[in-house]
């Protein structure tokens, strides 16, 4: 991350209204000029319960949190320090609690934090209708130079619906906020009235994927509801009728694969939206529409797992089973986003790639990544647009081949309503009309075909995104949400002079041996950085790829992000 | 379409592939797939806007064999991939066939929810009350004490399943039995599932001479219903409550609620939604 950043979080019990006031401040931040990146972290109560929200704020784009926060806001206590892990803090840190609201959680103060006392709840009483909330938020406003002018505009607009009133009483409340943290110590305080005019958008991961399913082409949706992928659907549900589609909500995953299956075999670009429980259950299908050569784009927003894991955090641990999980041999796309505005590029990317090749293509984004809220710059309109090749000319008398034995491998697609182009979509193992053939002759080239049309492929440069020094010695390997600290990491490194770069992999099936070969050119060492317990990614690109003799692996398991911080920790001493 | 040419009339060959069917000799599904043929010619479709969709199963290897779109899936999942076809493609006639194993087993949730959604597919379900490709295995449908199977060899043991009864209780608007000894009769049901909007479920018993060879008796078993189409559930679940399967070649229960069908409300252009998070 270039440019000045603040990190901050909120915290408190249900209905204490931190994620009101963080997305209230992430809105005044955005008009103040300046870039965000926030996520939430909630308890697992379905409502209610613990909640906190993380931001950090600044001058430039942000991918990822940084290595600790400058401040903690607890507007109470209450069950707050189970989130301790999620909130590193250091002795530079500052925590505002309510004395009212009993002590500092000691998991907290152990970081050796400097503590303020802001007497939230009691400022507040002052106020008639006032909430604590916003006394917190007018002391981070105040804090970190976000001015009140900007904050009331803010206010006008989103409590509108509420009347006067409300507004009045939040601003006062505000007010005592900033009033009190007069004499509060400093944290970064971004530069005010600069504000960048760049055209912005305010976003999540998760609406920036329906957006690029939109922008690729996508007219038929079908899913079945989990955290975190729902999000994806609740916003292409009303958006799709706009442009001409339609969302289904089937019966369970093996509905909503097989339902988009026979949404694009009609000759509509089609999409599905789940999480790992959901791909599991996917799988038989995704191996139909290989075969069938079916286009689909099935969207995974990985949660921690196995099985129904924890539900609200985030892990990379679907790898496996995106690329490897399909029975026989079955050629098919995977692909990872690596940042909240590559989720749209990504997307648009993969239903062109699914559409040219007629094949299924599955997005790895995850609940981090998909779940964050960015203030990004306005993501620039690319061309891909889904592009099926269809039979220019079907002759009377003449047998239309659906699996003809092209040179590329892709071959034409008749769909229904297509006089002459009449055949059958088989899982069944065909020759090139389509019926089914027990010979291995056929299997064979059926094989040959399916994978030929994969391999031969131009994929261009968005196989994936390097980024960092030509004449690198030292070169890391990522992939999806782990892109962010890794950014962030190259950064601090070539400013401490090591000559480093970043290939975050986007293209992660099939492979790519001789641009992995070109980017990696000159480098002695990798270091390979993931969010998984077993270093799926790292098995995968030694399975799949030759790499330099010394190579090492950095990986956990989620919910904890990768840092910044432990990535260049683990460069610096590898020397 | 050329309005100048005159459209010319199809036949039941004209639906038909030159694929040769891989069942055997005397299976009943031979004749469903006549019918399937005859009630396509007697609708003078085109064939071009007609799709067949199957799962797995003997019965499942009908889009094949005829000439119209087809699509051969995987095993119980004919219905869902009906469903997003005919959603994507309202334009288009779905017919959706397949065997007692593919539609109540291992597909069951799909056939509650395919007659509750109520999309306008017409389900031929050849029921031959054992799973034949598989060599045959107790199906949904077989008798409890049958004991032709390496697998239940002391019989399946428990209660068989009722389809037009489960039907009528998920909602299905239209409900046929028919028996493949009488084509005629199935090509004339399956023409009115086709005509009738909204999901319609045929079952028709075709036996399976390999594995059920009892079976080739049922076209002395079976009558003709003496009973006229009715749109009373109560009496329709008496009546299907009651039944003891054999009763054949009528609708016996026609509803009307409308068939679900999603509309895509605009023709906006994908940037108009940019406005949505733009600062
Ligand atoms: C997931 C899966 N499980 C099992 C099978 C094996 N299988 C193929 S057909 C079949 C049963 C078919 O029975 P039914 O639907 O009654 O059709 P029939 O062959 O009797 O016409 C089974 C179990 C399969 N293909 N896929
Ligand atoms: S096994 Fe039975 S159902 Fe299958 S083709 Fe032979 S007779 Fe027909």
């Amino acid at each position: 991350m270039s440019g000045q950043t603040v990190s901050l979080v909120m915290a408190g019990s249900g209905g204490a209204g931190v994620v009101t006031a963080g997305s209230l401040l992430l809105e005044a931040a955005a008009r103040a000029g300046w870039y965000a990146y926030m996520t939430r972290s909630a308890g697992p109560q379905i409502r209610g319960g613990e909640a906190a929200v993380m931001l950090r704020l600044g001058t430039e784009p942000i991918a990822s949190h940084d290595d600790r926060f400058h401040l903690l806001v607890g507007v109470d206590w209450q069950n707050v320090g189970r989130f301790a892990a999620e909130i590193p803090l250091g002795p530079d840190s500052l925590i505002i609690g309510d004395p009212g609201e009993g002590e500092t959680p000691e998991v907290f103060t152990r970081s050796g934090a400097q503590q303020i006392a802001l007497p939230m709840k009691a400022l507040a009483k002052k106020v008639p209708d006032g909430r604590p909330n916003m006394v917190a938020f007018g002391a981070i406003a105040a804090m970190i130079g976000l001015t009140e002018d900007i904050v009331a505009g803010v206010l006008r607009d989103t409590l509108k619906r509420k009347g006067e009133e409300a507004i009045a009483a939040s601003l006062a409340a505000f007010r005592a906020g900033v009033e009190a943290a007069a004499d509060f110590p400093d944290v970064p305080r971004l530069p005010a009235g600069k504000p960048d005019t760049a055209e912005r958008w305010s976003i999540t991961g998760n609406e920036a994927t329906g957006m690029g399913a939109l922008r690729g082409g996508v007219r038929f949706v079908a899913a079945y509801p989990i955290t975190p992928a729902t999000e994806v659907l609740e916003w292409l549900a009303p958006a799709l009728p706009k442009v001409g589609g339609v969302l289904v909500q089937a019966e369970d995953e093996l509905a909503s694969i097989n339902q988009i299956i026979g949404g694009s075999y009609g000759g509509v670009p089609s999409l599905t939206a789940t999480s790992g429980p959901g791909l599991a259950l996917m799988t038989e299908s995704l191996g139909l529409a290989v075969a069938a050569e079916v286009p689909i784009v099935v969207i995974d927003v990985m949660r921690v797992g196995p099985s129904t894991g924890i539900a609200t955090k985030s892990e990379q641990a679907d790898l496996n089973v995106a690329v490897y999980g399909l029975h026989g041999d079955a050629p098919h796309l995977v692909l990872a986003p690596n940042s909240v505005a590559d989720c749209l590029f990504t997307t648009q990317w993969a239903v062109h790639l699914a559409e040219s090749l007629q094949t299924p293509a599955i997005v790895l984004t995850d609940q981090a990544m998909g779940q964050a809220r960015a203030v990004m710059p306005r993501s620039a309109a690319v061309s891909f647009i889904g592009q099926r090749e269809k039979p220019a000319a079907l002759e009377a008398g003449v047998q239309y081949k659906r699996y003809a034995n092209t040179a590329s491998g892709v071959s034409p697609m008749a769909i229904p309503g297509m006089a002459g182009g009449m055949y059958t979509a088989d899982g069944l193992e065909h020759n090139e009309t389509g019926t089914p053939s027990s010979q291995a002759s056929d299997h064979q080239a059926q094989l040959d075909k399916r994978l030929r049309k994969l391999t031969g492929y131009n994929y261009g440069e968005h196989w994936a995104d390097i980024t960092g020094d030509e004449d690198a010695d030292t070169a890391i390997l990522t992939w999806g949400s782990s892109a962010g600290p890794a950014r962030e990491a190259l950064q601090r490194l070539r400013a401490a002079g090591h000559r480093v770069k970043l290939v975050a992999v986007r293209l992660i099936s099939p492979v790519q041996p001789e641009k992995f070969a070109a980017a990696l050119e000159g480098v002695e060492r990798v270091l390979v950085v993931e969010q998984s317990h077993s270093g799926q990614f790292h098995r995968y690109l030694r399975a799949q790829y030759d790499l330099p003799r010394q190579v090492r692996a950095l990986h956990h398991p989620g919910p904890l992000p990768v840092r910044p911080g432990a990535i260049v920790e683990h460069i610096t001493q590898w020397s | 379409m050329d309005a100048c040419v005159k459209q010319r009339d199809y036949t039941a060959k004209d639906y038909k592939s030159d694929v040769k069917p891989i069942w055997c000799p005397g299976c009943g599904d031979y004749s469903v797939l006549a019918a399937i043929t005859r009630a396509l010619a007697s609708m003078q479709l085109a064939p071009e806007n007609v799709a067949v969709v199957s799962g797995i199963g003997c019965s499942s290897r009908i889009p094949a064999y005829t000439s119209v779109y087809g699509f051969h899936g995987v095993h119980g999942r004919a219905l869902p991939v009906a469903t997003g076809l005919k959603i994507a493609r309202p334009d288009l006639t779905v017919l959706v066939t397949g065997g007692d194993g593919d539609g109540f087993s291992i597909g069951g949730n799909h056939f509650l929810h395919a007659c509750r959604r109520n999309v306008d597919l017409t389900y031929i379900v050849m029921d031959n009350q054992v799973y034949g490709m598989t060599k045959g295995q107790a199906s949904p449908t077989t008798e409890p004490d049958w004991e032709g199977s390496k697998l239940t060899p002391d019989g399946a043991g428990i209660e068989s399943f009722h389809p037009l009864v489960v039907a009528l209780a998920a909602g299905a608007n239209f409900i046929a039995r028919c028996s493949s000894s009488d084509p005629n009769n199935v090509a004339d049901i399956i023409t009115q599932a086709i005509r009738h909007p909204g999901f319609s479920l045929v079952q028709v018993l075709s036996p399976c001479v390999t594995f059920r060879p009892e079976q080739q008796e049922w076209k002395h078993m079976v009558r003709t219903a003496v009973v006229d189409v009715t749109d009373d559930a109560a009496r329709a679940a008496r009546r299907l409550m009651t039944d003891d399967g054999f009763n054949v070649g009528k609708v016996l229960y026609k509803g009307d609620r409308p068939a679900y069908q999603p509309e895509p409300k605009g023709a906006a252009a994908v940037a108009d939604l940019e406005a949505d998070f733009a600062l």
